[in-house]
C-alpha cells in the first residue's frame, strides 16, 4: 500500500458528492476518486494511491509504471486483483495512437 | 546479473552505473527512504552492481512497518468488539502486535475486513448501519489525504457509525530525528517519489540547507533510482550540499495542494511513535478537534501503551541505517514473511523482506 498505480480515467460520475472516475487499470475498472485532481478528464492517466488519484500522468508514463510494477509482482498489494501474471500481461494498457 | 538483464532499460541503467563509478572517489553512505526503492534495489540486485564506495541503507518508509504495536494491539482489542467491524489495507493484517495480529483476532470471530481505499471502509459503514465501522489508517503522506478524506466525507454525509483509528507519520520529522542522532552514518538521502509527490518539495530543500546534507527525489524504477544516486554522488564528491528533483515526471515543486487542503482540514502535526524508532515530535498527524466524533481514539478512549519489541528485532537499528537485515540472528529462521517478528518482515516493501525474498548467495552485512 504504499505505491501509486497509474490508471486511465473512462468514465466520471458523481456519487455521494464525490467526484468518481471509472478508472481501468489492466483488466479491471476501479471507482476512484478525483477529488485532489479535479482538472482531470475521460480518457487521462492518473496515478492512484489507494483509491484516490494523486497526480496526472501521460499515457507513456502509465504504460511504463503499470508494466514495472507487474514485473516486481507489486501489483497484488494496491488492487483487488487475484490474476496470475500471465493474465495481467496481456491486458496492459496500451500507448494510445494518434 | 540476471536480475537487471529482465529489466528493459537496463543498458540505461549500466550507463549510469557506469557514470557513479567514474565520479565516486571516496565512499559514501546513502539512504533511500521509501519502501519501494527498498525493494527496487533488491529485485534488481543494485546493491551489489554499485561501486563497492557507495553503500545503501534503508531507512524507514513502509508504513507497516512503523506503525506502532500498540495501535495494533488497541485496533485487535476493538476488533474483538460485538458492535464493532475493523477495517483496513490489507498488509496490516498480519502486522503482529504484543499478543496476535488482526487476522487471529478475525479467526477469533471478529468482524475485520480487508480493503484498498477508505472509500471502501465508508461504503461498508453506509451498507451496514447497525455496525460501528473503525477504519484503522495508517501511512505516510501519500495516503495521509485519502484518509482525511474519508472523515470529511463521513462528516459531509452525516454518517454516525464511522471512524478512524488514526496513525500517521511524516517522513520529514524522521529525517530530521536520524540527522541528529550522534550515531548517524547517512550522508546524503534519496527522498521518496510518491509522498512528494502529494506533499510537494519545499520541506526537503530547507532540510538539504538547514542540515548541509544532499536530498535528491527519486522514483521507484531502476533507472530513477540509480540517476539519483549518481547525483547524490556527484554534490557529494563536489562538497556541494543541495536539494534535487530528479523524479520530475511525478512531482511538482508545489506537491498537490488540493490533497494538501483535506489534511490541514482534518489533521494537524502531533507527536507520534514510530516503531522501531519510538516517539518523534511532531511526526504524525492527529484528527482536530472539530472532528472529534470519527476519531476513534477519542471515542473509545483509546490509552497507547506501546508494548517492548522482542529483543531479537533489530528492526529499530536497520532503519537508522546501522545495521542490515542479514545482522538479524532471527532473520530467514525464526522471522519469515509466513511467520514475522517484527513489522519489517511483513510488507513487501520492509526492508527484512525485500532482503529475504530476494536473497542472494553471498549476502553482505555490514563491516
Ligand atoms: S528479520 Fe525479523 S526479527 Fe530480525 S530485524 Fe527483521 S523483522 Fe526483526
Amino acid at each position: 500500500m504504499c505505491l501509486a498505480i497509474p490508471g486511465k480515467v473512462t468514465k466520471i460520475v458523481e456519487e455521494n458528492g464525490i467526484r468518481i472516475g471509472q478508472v481501468q487499470f489492466g483488466g479491471i475498472m476501479q471507482p476512484v476518486s478525483l477529488d485532489f485532481t479535479p482538472d482531470v478528464v475521460v480518457g487521462e492517466y492518473v496515478l492512484v494511491h489507494v483509491g484516490f488519484a494523486i497526480s496526472r500522468v501521460d499515457a507513456a508514463e502509465a504504460e511504463r509504471v503499470w508494466s514495472m510494477l507487474e514485473e516486481m509482482e507489486m501489483l497484488a498489494g494496491e488492487l483487488p486483483v487475484e490474476l496470475p501474471v500471465e493474465t495481467t500481461r496481456r491486458v496492459r494498457p496500451r500507448r494510445e495512437r494518434p | 546479473m540476471k536480475y537487471l538483464d529482465e529489466y528493459r532499460d537496463s543498458n540505461l541503467v549500466r550507463a549510469l552505473l557506469a557514470r557513479i563509478e567514474r565520479t565516486v572517489t571516496r565512499p559514501w553512505v546513502l539512504m533511500e527512504i521509501c519502501g519501494g526503492q527498498t525493494h527496487t534495489i533488491m529485485r534488481y540486485g543494485l546493491h551489489e552492481l554499485l561501486p563497492k564506495q557507495v553503500e545503501m541503507v534503508h531507512g524507514p518508509g513502509c508504513p507497516v512497518c512503523v506503525t506502532p504495536a500498540g495501535i495494533l494491539d488497541r485496533a485487535v482489542e476493538l476488533a474483538l468488539r460485538p458492535e464493532v467491524t475493523l477495517v483496513t489495507y490489507g498488509d496490516m493484517l498480519r502486522v503482529p502486535g504484543s499478543q496476535m495480529d488482526l487476522f487471529s483476532a478475525k479467526a477469533r470471530g471478529a468482524d475485520v475486513r480487508m480493503v484498498y481505499s477508505p472509500l471502501d471502509a465508508l461504503r461498508i459503514a453506509r451498507a451496514h448501519p447497525e455496525r460501528h465501522v473503525i477504519f484503522l489508517a495508517v501511512g505516510f503522506e501519500t495516503t495521509a489525504p485519502a484518509n482525511a478524506m474519508a472523515v470529511y466525507q463521513a462528516e459531509r454525509e452525516g454518517l454516525q457509525n464511522f471512524s478512524l483509528l488514526a496513525s500517521h507519520v511524516l517522513v520529514p520529522p524522521a529525517i530530521r530525528a536520524l540527522l541528529a542522532s550522534s550515531a548517524c552514518r547517512v550522508q546524503g538521502f534519496v527522498a521518496p517519489g510518491h509522498v512528494c509527490t502529494v506533499a510537494g518539495c519545499k520541506e526537503y530543500e530547507e532540510m538539504a540547507c538547514a542540515y548541509r546534507v544532499p536530498i535528491v527525489v527519486g522514483g521507484f524504477e531502476p533507472v530513477d533510482l540509480v540517476q539519483a544516486i549518481l547525483v547524490l554522488v556527484t554534490m557529494l564528491e563536489e562538497g556541494r550540499a543541495a536539494f534535487a528533483n530528479a523524479y520530475t515526471r511525478s512531482v511538482s515543486y508545489r506537491g498537490n495542494v488540493y490533497a494538501q487542503n483535506i489534511v490541514s482540514e482534518v489533521f494537524e502535526v502531533a507527536d507520534q511513535t514510530w516503531r522501531g524508532m519510538g516517539e518523534i515530535a511532531q511526526s504524525g498527524l492527529r484528527i482536530r478537534e472539530k472532528y472529534a466524533q470519527y476519531d476513534a481514539s477519542r471515542l473509545f478512549d483509546a490509552k497507547l501503551v506501546e508494548p517492548t519489541v522482542p529483543a531479537v528485532c533489530i528492526n529499530a537499528e536497520i532503519m537508522q541505517g546501522l545495521r542490515k537485515p542479514t545482522d538479524c540472528m532471527a532473520f530467514g529462521t525464526t522471522c519469515t514473511p509466513e511467520n514475522p517478528i517484527g513489522a519489517s518482515m511483513v510488507s513487501a516493501e520492509g526492508a527484512c523482506s525485500a532482503y529475504h525474498r530476494y536473497r542472494r548467495q553471498n549476502v553482505e552485512t555490514m563491516p
